[in-house]
């Protein structure tokens, strides 16, 4: 086949106190696909920041072989000026200005320092027939989805004449079918000779596209596999250094009474006052019971968890909320978490952690009452409460008083459960509890459900992953543009059917 | 190909663990920087101390300093708070000026009767300021309008009022005794003093040993119970620490800080007490000193506007009430900017159109040297206290060395812009 286009030997690098990389080799081939996996902190981002100059040459060891000559980056800007173009997970992208603008950022083209809008909008355009993007150049990145934004990132990629394509967690956020159209994108771009390095957590994908799969862990590359060796199975061993029968903890539900039930839920769009969001929703949720919220990316799962939790999102709302039987209050987040209501955002960084403090201070922030008597807090009784839910929920740092900022996505995310669990809830709503972290921590999290429902919490999972609501709920809600479309027993629900139930746009009742 | 079913999986534990050493030398730079900043205070003073032969530290200039700076640090107090939870004011210049003005229309020129008494004056001020807060706070809080605007709004407002109260250029005053002694006031000696050395006279009426040094000695009382109570909630707090498994500090340096802290304090009181004793406005910056510590430390008020400041959208997600912990954050601004400026007329004896005149940045500069971050979620009351001192040692030093005006205001530039890049180049490396 062709030749090497990159090789990556002996990378070592080192922070204060930590190795993130010890001789790590990497060989990519021209024109292929190669998937770079491993858990979150096994050091694949860092290795990508070591390949595109972000950490720059001389503050690691080891040589990066380019289209065989050494390379020395000092910078972004060197390797990209080699065409080799990085898209993190989190998007470089300026909201406010237009997709041309951004395609065109500090490249625009230009004369004499005046920008000539025509090119730029004609270039557009025809990047964005090449990703596949149906829009004006001129349409704001605000006003796009992440999906888009995406291809976006993409277009930007290939302005820049770019050869080899690395692509870091690119469907993290994406629904599936967006997900999909990226990897057929990827595809074509590989029969066009453009060679790309994915990172994915999502194996299915990787075993879709991928031609070869290195494996990271620990900071060390264990095995990279050809296309005819690549099987979930083998890459999961090689991942967490063991073989995962199972990938969701067995669990038998005891489903007690109703306890919260929300009846005919309207809201509408907090900008656009004309659009409904959400058009009448019921649904409930028992004791003990896990209940999954299925659905498009855009169906309107999150705007609905929101809007019940405390007026987080929309206005003019409407509808009644009762906590085993009786009408509750919800018109804001604190009746809401008085009367035993959760919400485990979907977006942690944003919405769920203070990242630039530790995280004893964290997980107490929604009960500060519980650590405190007279608005004074009781310091031990505090550092107490942290390291219980450290333990609990298997948070793995140095000490509570680690910063959040500098923990692994998994990790975080146990940071935030904490935090509502020390909140003691009755009904816990966990909107994508895994997404963005690796299958470890994925087994964690669902372990912890499992625990949680066994102690007689009502939980519903809102998640894109089909097959993990199919593993760990009893029962399954499917929405489609702001309506409940569907709601089947988990026993006998299926991807399909749950695709089936979207794409019909009613389901009957089971 | 494993048959056995596998244990559940424990996911990569390389990251998040290894981080522990560097945690380690984290706490450790953080700590330095705690006490850098106390450190650079002292270095300075010491500077000072040589430069202008030895009169920084005589009690008289003591007292001067105090009574020059504490507006400053006062109202850094409410600042830190403001920049903490994300915002910034800078009106409280001009509510300080107003306030000011309003007190000695009340005390001299409008006919009140028994209300123009200055504690009744100060308390209807007080209230007045926390008004202002409040009505800046509520545009902010409520309907989102930058913090930079609204205060930038009240500062060309209440500058305007200030002077139109006190119409045109003119000033108003003298000020009751009483009121001043706010600013100029010293503690009374309920002891009564202390002849330390009698000074023996000869027979021709001159003195041969002894230099007639006597000691204020309530201030000698308050000074070493203060210091006792710091070591000994300290050692307290420790202890119970210790029993229950969590110490992060080093014995030897809590030692050493609590002795060096101490000496420094001791020293200090020790020098007003050789001269008129504590100022009063001293006293009431220590109370309230010791009152933010206490409230941004311990109470869940503090800790939730850290949280608020570090990511309003998760604080409030977290069932914080961000635009009500807003509004209390501008409404305690207010009432500080307020005991400002009655701290300015009370040490001019008068109110002037110019007083407070650009003293919103000193005070937002004292609040950045103490390390607090322009993006909110970080900051210390005792940096703020610091560097509030470090800007009034600098002030003061440099006014007896005859430094020009002009050039103190390079000085201070430099500084605020020197502990920033310390700041900012320090977090990079940790």
């Amino acid at each position: 086949m062709a030749s090497t286009i990159l090789e990556m030997r002996d990378i070592t690098k080192t922070f204060p106190g930590v190795k993130a990389l010890s001789n790590v080799n990497l060989s990519v081939e021209e024109g292929e696909i190669h998937a770079v996996v491993g858990e979150n902190g096994a050091g694949k981002s860092t290795l990508m920041k070591v390949l595109s100059g972000v950490y720059a040459s001389g503050t690691y060891d080891g040589a990066i072989v380019y289209r065989g000559e050494e390379c020395h980056f000092k910078g972004i800007h060197d390797s990209e000026h080699k065409g080799i173009v990085i898209i993190h997970q989190e998007l470089a992208l300026v909201p406010m200005l237009s997709i041309a603008e951004n395609i065109f950022l500090g490249n625009e083209h230009a004369r004499f320092g005046i920008i000539d809008w025509n090119a730029n909008e004609t270039r557009t355009s025809a990047l964005l027939k090449k990703v596949g993007l149906k829009e004006d150049p001129k349409t704001l990145i605000t006003n796009i989805g992440v999906g888009k934004q995406q291809l976006v990132e993409i277009a930007k990629a290939l302005s820049k004449e770019v050869q080899l394509l690395i692509l870091d967690e690119p469907t993290a956020s994406l629904s599936e079918k967006d997900s999909q159209a990226l990897l057929d994108l990827l595809l074509e771009f590989k029969r066009q000779g453009i060679t790309s390095i994915l990172i994915s957590h999502k194996l299915n994908e990787v075993n879709r596209v991928a031609d070869k799969v290195t494996i990271i862990r620990d900071g060390r590359t264990i095995e990279t596999l050809a296309k005819k060796d690549i099987s979930e199975d083998r890459i999961i061993t090689s991942m967490v250094g063991r073989s995962l029968d199972d990938r969701y903890p067995p669990r038998e539900p005891k489903i007690g009474e109703v306890v919260l039930q929300v009846k005919n839920w309207s809201v509408y769009h907090p900008i656009h006052a004309e659009r409904q969001v959400i058009k009448g929703i019921d649904i409930n949720v028992r004791k003990g019971e896990v209940v999954g919220i299925a659905g498009l990316m855009g169906a309107g799962r999150t705007e609905f968890a929101m809007s019940l939790f405390g007026r987080s999102y929309g206005r003019r709302i409407t509808g009644e909320v009762l906590l085993k039987g009786k009408p509750i209050d919800v018109s804001s987040v604190s009746k809401a978490v008085e009367h035993g209501i959760a919400y485990v955002t979907e977006d942690r960084k944003t919405y769920g952690l203070n990242l630039i403090d530790h995280i004893k201070h964290n997980i107490t922030l929604a009960n500060l009452p519980g650590v405190s008597r007279h608005a004074v807090i009781d310091d031990l009784r505090e550092l107490a409460v942290a390291n219980d839910y450290k333990a609990k929920t298997n948070i793995r740092s140095s000490s509570v008083y680690q910063m959040t900022g500098n923990l692994s996505g998994g990790n975080q995310q146990k940071v935030v459960l904490s935090k509502w669990l020390f909140a003691n809830p009755e009904v816990l709503i966990l909107d994508e509890p895994t997404r963005g972290i690796d299958v470890g921590a994925k087994y964690e999290i669902y372990t912890i459900i499992a625990r949680l429902a066994s102690e007689g919490k009502a939980i519903i999972v809102i998640s894109s992953e089909m097959p993990e609501l199919l593993g760990i709920t009893d029962r399954i809600y499917v929405m489609n543009e702001g309506r409940i479309v569907g709601e089947m027993a988990a026993s006998d629900a299926s991807q399909e059917k749950i695709m089936r139930a979207i794409v019909r746009g009613e389901g009957k009742a089971s | 190909m494993t048959t056995e079913s596998a244990p559940a999986p424990k996911s990569g534990v390389a990251e998040d663990v290894q981080q522990g050493p560097r945690v380690a030398v984290s706490a450790l730079i953080t700590n330095l920087r705690e006490y850098g900043l106390i450190l650079a205070l002292i270095a300075i003073m010491v500077f000072f101390q040589f430069t202008t032969s030895g009169t920084l530290f005589k009690p008289v200039n003591l007292s001067n300093l105090v009574q020059q700076n504490s507006f400053i640090i006062v109202m850094a107090l409410g600042m830190l708070l403001v920049i903490v939870s994300g915002h910034i004011d800078l009106s409280v210049g001009s509510v300080a000026g107003f306030i000011g003005a309003l007190a000695a229309m009340m005390m001299v020129i409008w006919p009140l009767g028994p209300l123009s008494n200055p504690l009744v004056v100060s308390i209807i001020c007080l209230i007045i300021g926390g008004g202002i807060g409040a009505a800046q706070g509520y545009w902010i809080a409520y309907h989102r309008i930058p913090s930079f605007i609204v205060t930038l709004a009240g500062m060309l407002i209440f500058r305007g009022i200030c002077q139109a109260l006190l119409g045109g250029g003119s000033s108003v005053g003298p000020l009751p005794d009483g009121f001043k002694a706010l600013s100029s006031g010293f503690i009374p000696d309920v002891i009564g003093p202390l002849t330390l050395i009698p000074p023996t006279v000869n027979a021709a009426g001159k003195t041969i040993i002894g230099s007639g040094l006597t000691l204020h000695m309530t201030t000698i009382l308050i000074g070493v119970v203060a210091v006792l109570a710091y070591a000994y909630f300290g050692l307290r707090a420790r202890r119970t620490r210790e029993q229950h498994g969590y110490e992060a500090e080093p014995f030897a340096l809590f030692v050493v800080k609590t002795l060096v802290t101490s000496a420094l304090a001791l020293f200090l009181v020790y020098q007003f007490a050789t001269y008129k004793g504590l100022p009063i406005v001293l006293m009431v910056m220590g109370v309230l000193i010791a009152l933010f510590v206490f409230v941004t430390k311990r109470m869940t008020i503090g800790r939730r506007i850290y949280a608020m400041g570090g990511n309003a959208k998760a604080a409030q997600l977290s069932g914080i009430k961000t635009e009500r912990l807003t509004l209390m954050v501008f409404v305690n601004m207010g009432v500080l900017s307020a005991l400002g400026g009655l701290i300015i007329a009370a040490r001019l004896g008068q109110a002037v159109p110019a007083a407070g005149l650009g003293s919103e940045l000193d005070v937002i500069a004292a609040v950045f040297i103490g390390g607090a971050s322009a993006m909110g979620g970080v900051g210390q009351v005792i940096g703020a206290v610091v560097g509030g001192f470090i800007m009034g040692v600098m002030n003061n030093g440099m006014s007896i060395m005859g430094v020009n005006v002009d050039w103190q205001q390079v000085v201070k530039g430099l500084v605020l812009l020197g502990a920033v890049v310390f700041d900012v180049y320090n977090k990079n490396k940790g």
